[in-house]
């Protein structure tokens, strides 16, 4: 096939493919009867206003649930980085007994679905005392400080692989005990595979709605998608327009990581070969 | 951090025999130590919610009883399930529906598109990254909305079809049609296995190509004889991923039926129907036996998969 043909192949798929996307954006502008009329995606009459209608429609506010969305997902980030680097360091660099059996078990967890133990964790964390209350995040960023995302320690253990253990035995005639080869030597250089872990962190934890749904109960605690389905339960014809801003809005910073980092995920896609 | 180099390593320390590392005592410690978290985690989160719910599986537990009262059923959890309870059928027909359609279609359209973008064209590296953006989006409850409205009687993909005077059903209302926008919009997110399929098409050695041609190959016999062949372990690694992935779609399914699985149970997916179970119904004990069916399921299939593998998936080295 020629290159331009090709090309035009290729635009014209996108084209179809990204079409959802313009869409919601256009329609997010348009007024309400135009919502039935017009299908297209550039609105005839230009309604930014139903992204205030949107932002105040429900009782709280919702920037009260990006808030609590934001919070949700750095600290869950912060937990994944953290945890997974330690677990990470142990399989990929350290010698001890039983190693390779817990690689194996990790790697296997891997394909664990999680939807199977939603249920007993809910149980464990319930008779914790840490379901609902004042701060009802705790059953969904505490697994993320234990390194129970096998993904990430697999894709850490990856790249760690790839650092050379030359500068490992330097440091270590240079005087450094094994936490001082993590922290001048590894830590230093694994940033690349931090900043992807960081990214599908916070992407995967904003966009999760199957665990949020379970531990939120509260409408003030609620985080963007479980404040988004409200939506859909009260789908009056009046509202479309502020649930379409109110998309759109809840996946602006996905976008925004994806702007600003597309070449990274794509890349850590590769690295790890799994999940997306 | 080509594709190919990812496996081995895993290959090396998940099989035997091999001498168990043993290294001075202190980094055997170190080793623990920095395992720590994870260790905890493995057992914490993991190994001992398993074994609570295969406990649980054999009682008839909801929530709000106490742990002391714990009921003894027996294995009638799992008999209701298999001879009593029809739903639990149809949420298996609806997945397994769901995921036997869904799966290859996205991994058609994911190689389709992996080929078209496997060459030197301007602009290539932009192309590959907005056809992934569905894969980074298409999870979260924000699409799911965007989907049900296209998909509805006065949606933009009616609007579409209007124009050739076609009057579209309300597709997401209608139990024939539901599932379908369901798969629709798993295949739209076909950008993960594209980006995993171009890197394995970057392995193919050019010569082979240039052989083919010389021999007066055409380009399907090429694809046929060199491309599918050398690409069969990547194909096969996002068949098992995409195959598990599809079995536990769940946020769009519930975002369409508002919760319910409906219309008429049409988009039931099994993790819905555990979710209601446990959560709607307070039924923990059914819906853990629910959850140990469906992990023995996946893991069952993912056996199979494995095995199946054997006779079309080939490794270079034996070559």
């Amino acid at each position: 096939m020629k290159a331009f043909v090709r090309t035009v192949v290729i635009l014209a798929l996108l084209g179809i493919i990204l079409y959802p996307l313009f869409w919601v954006l256009g329609s997010s502008l348009k007024s309400q009867p135009e919502m039935l009329s017009n299908a297209g995606v550039l609105p005839e009459v230009f309604t930014p206003g139903n992204y205030p209608d949107g932002w105040s429609h429900l009782q709280t506010s919702f920037g009260r649930f990006f808030v609590n969305s934001t919070v949700v997902s750095l600290l869950v980030v912060l937990g994944n980085a953290l945890s997974c680097l330690l677990a990470a360091f142990a399989f990929a660099r350290l010698r001890f007994r039983g190693r390779a059996t817990w690689f194996a078990i990790m790697v296997g967890t891997l394909l664990l679905p999680g939807h199977v133990l939603i249920v007993p964790q809910f149980i464990v964390f319930r008779q914790l005392d840490l379901v609902g209350g004042e701060f009802p995040y705790l059953p969904l960023i505490l697994p993320h400080f234990l390194a129970t995302e096998a993904f990430f320690v697999f894709l850490m253990v990856q790249f760690m692989r790839g650092i050379p253990r030359e500068l490992d035995e330097a440091a270590k005639i240079d005087g450094c005990t094994t936490f001082g080869v993590f922290r001048n030597v590894i830590l230093p250089l694994s940033r690349p595979a931090l900043v992807t872990t960081a990214i599908f962190s916070f992407i995967w934890t904003w966009n999760d709605f199957f665990r949020q749904l379970v531990y939120v109960s509260d409408l003030p605690k609620y985080t963007v998608p479980v404040a988004l389905r409200l939506f859909i339960d009260s789908q009056g014809q009046s509202e479309i327009g502020p649930m379409f801003a109110m998309s759109v809005l809840s996946l602006l910073p996905v976008f925004l990581f994806f702007l600003a980092f597309q070449k990274m995920l794509v890349e850590g896609i590769n690295t790890s070969g799994l999940k997306g | 951090m080509a594709l190919t180099t990812a496996p081995a390593p895993l290959h090396r320390a998940a099989k035997g025999p091999r001498v168990e590392p043993r290294g001075p005592r202190r980094e055997g410690l170190a080793g623990y130590l920095f395992l720590t978290p994870w260790l905890v985690g493995l057992a914490a989160v993991t190994a001992v919610p398993m074994l609570m719910s295969l406990v649980l599986s054999f009682t008839d537990y909801d929530i709000l009883s106490d742990w002391s009262e714990l009921n003894w059923v027996g294995f009638a959890n799992y008999e209701r399930m298999f001879t009593q309870d029809p739903t639990f059928w149809h949420a298996v027909q609806v997945t397994v529906l769901f995921a036997v359609i869904a799966t290859p279609l996205k991994l058609a359209a994911a190689l389709g598109v992996a080929l078209l973008l496997n060459k030197a064209i301007r602009g290539v590296g932009l192309y590959r990254s907005l056809f992934y953006l569905p894969s980074l989006l298409g999870g979260s409850v924000a699409l799911a909305i965007v989907w049900v409205s296209m998909f509805s009687r006065d949606g933009a993909f009616n609007g579409f079809l209007a124009l050739f005077g076609i009057a579209g059903p309300g597709w997401v209302n209608d139990p024939d049609y539901a599932l379908g926008t369901l798969i629709l919009l798993a295949v739209w997110q076909f950008g993960a296995p594209m980006v995993i399929f171009l890197a394995g098409l970057k392995q193919v050695p050019v010569e082979l190509y240039e052989a083919a041609s010389v021999d007066g190959a055409g380009a399907l016999r090429k694809l046929r004889s060199i491309t599918l062949p050398i690409l069969s372990p990547v194909i096969f690694f996002n068949l098992v991923l995409e195959t598990i992935h599809g079995f536990q779609g769940f946020t769009s399914a519930f975002v369409v039926s508002g919760g319910t699985g409906g219309p008429v149970d049409s988009t039931l997916m099994y993790t819905l129907y555990l979710y209601i179970k446990g959560f709607t119904d307070y039924e923990m004990g059914y819906a853990s036996a629910l959850a140990w069916v469906f992990l023995l399921a996946v893991g069952l299939l993912t056996v199979v998969l494995f095995s199946t593998g054997r006779f079309w998936v080939h490794y270079g080295d034996e070559r």
